[in-house]
């Protein structure tokens, strides 16, 4: 099972998530450069890290999602690998169109640093399989752009297809429908702003995220 | 040649930058502020002969992100 784990100058979550990757695939992602043209072509599972890549410039995410190796990103999406963009990695996944809709600054205008109680909307998909649907679960955010926008008949499609896959059960940013994270047509490509890297151990204070990377890693077994 | 691209939000897309504004031009003692939208300004030094449709381009695929986005193309002599 191979993974990596996209780097972007301001990238600052990507070494937490390659942890989270190694402690679920059991080997460690290769750390790639935003430069970098290509993946390896037999890539499972890459990582669209939190941070502030190129300093939040023009709009959080704008340049990272024109930096080459979102191109390969996109390719590996294409033939199916399972791609999470979490935080600023959602924001990449957005401005590059591999996810719908985009990320305003949050409504009340603050940074928003803290644990927020999430619904797992749908549990169908790799990322979600090992929760219940309708499960309350914690993970934290850590973000001043993470306020879902999507026009109505965008919103309604997501919803009619089940691709809203976890929503707010608290007020958080001022996303539309409380959106929290959402899937690609496919079910293989993930976007969301909350953290599941930073609860993966008991030291972490909890656990609730350690599931999601047990899910990517289940889908990707019942592949193989 | 220079060009200034106007990118401001949709109509229906909340501005907490522009809300904080009008509250900080209230706060000034102006009154009548109704609403307040605030946007971005990119000049673009061009060289010569770049024609409308790239500049178009341009502002496509990187200035303004058409999904909350509108943009105006002011070219400057």
């Amino acid at each position: 099972m191979k993974s990596a784990v996209i780097v972007f100058p301001g990238s600052n979550c990507d070494r937490d998530l390659a942890v989270a990757f190694e402690a679920a695939t059991g080997a460690k992602p290769t750390m790639v450069w935003h430069r970098d043209t290509d993946l390896p072509d037999d890539i499972d599972l890459i990582g669209v890290p939190g941070g502030f890549s190129y300093g939040d410039y023009l709009r959080s995410g704008a340049m990272a999602a024109r930096s080459p190796v979102m191109q390969a990103v996109a390719r590996a999406a294409d033939r199916g690998a399972f791609v999470l963009g979490i935080c600023n990695g959602f924001q990449v996944l957005t401005e590059s169109g591999l996810l719908p809709g985009a990320l305003l600054r949050n409504a009340g205008g603050h940074f928003v640093c803290r644990d927020v109680a999430l619904t797992v909307e749908n549990a169908q998909s790799a990322f979600t399989s090992r929760y219940v649907a309708g499960e309350a679960i914690r993970f934290p955010v850590a973000h001043h752009d993470g306020n879902y926008f999507a026009d109505e008949a965008t919103l309604d499609r997501l919803e009619g297809e089940g691709r809203v896959a976890l929503r707010y059960a608290e007020s958080v940013n001022g996303s539309a429908r409380n959106i929290a994270g959402i899937l690609n047509d496919a079910g293989n490509v993930l976007g969301m702003m909350p953290h599941p890297e930073r609860v993966i151990e008991p030291a972490h204070g909890a656990t609730d995220g350690q599931r999601l990377f047990q899910g990517i890693v289940a889908g990707l077994m019942a592949r193989a | 040649m220079k060009a200034r691209i106007f990118v401001t939000l949709k109509g229906g897309v909340l501005d907490p930058q522009g809300r904080a504004i009008q509250h900080a031009l209230e706060g000034l003692g102006f009154a009548g502020v109704n609403d307040v939208r605030a946007g971005k300004l990119i000049e673009l030094d061009l060289a010569d002969g770049t024609s409308d449709d790239d500049i178009d381009a341009m502002c496509r695929k990187l200035l303004a992100n058409t999904v909350i986005e509108n943009y105006r193309i002011e070219k400057v002599a």
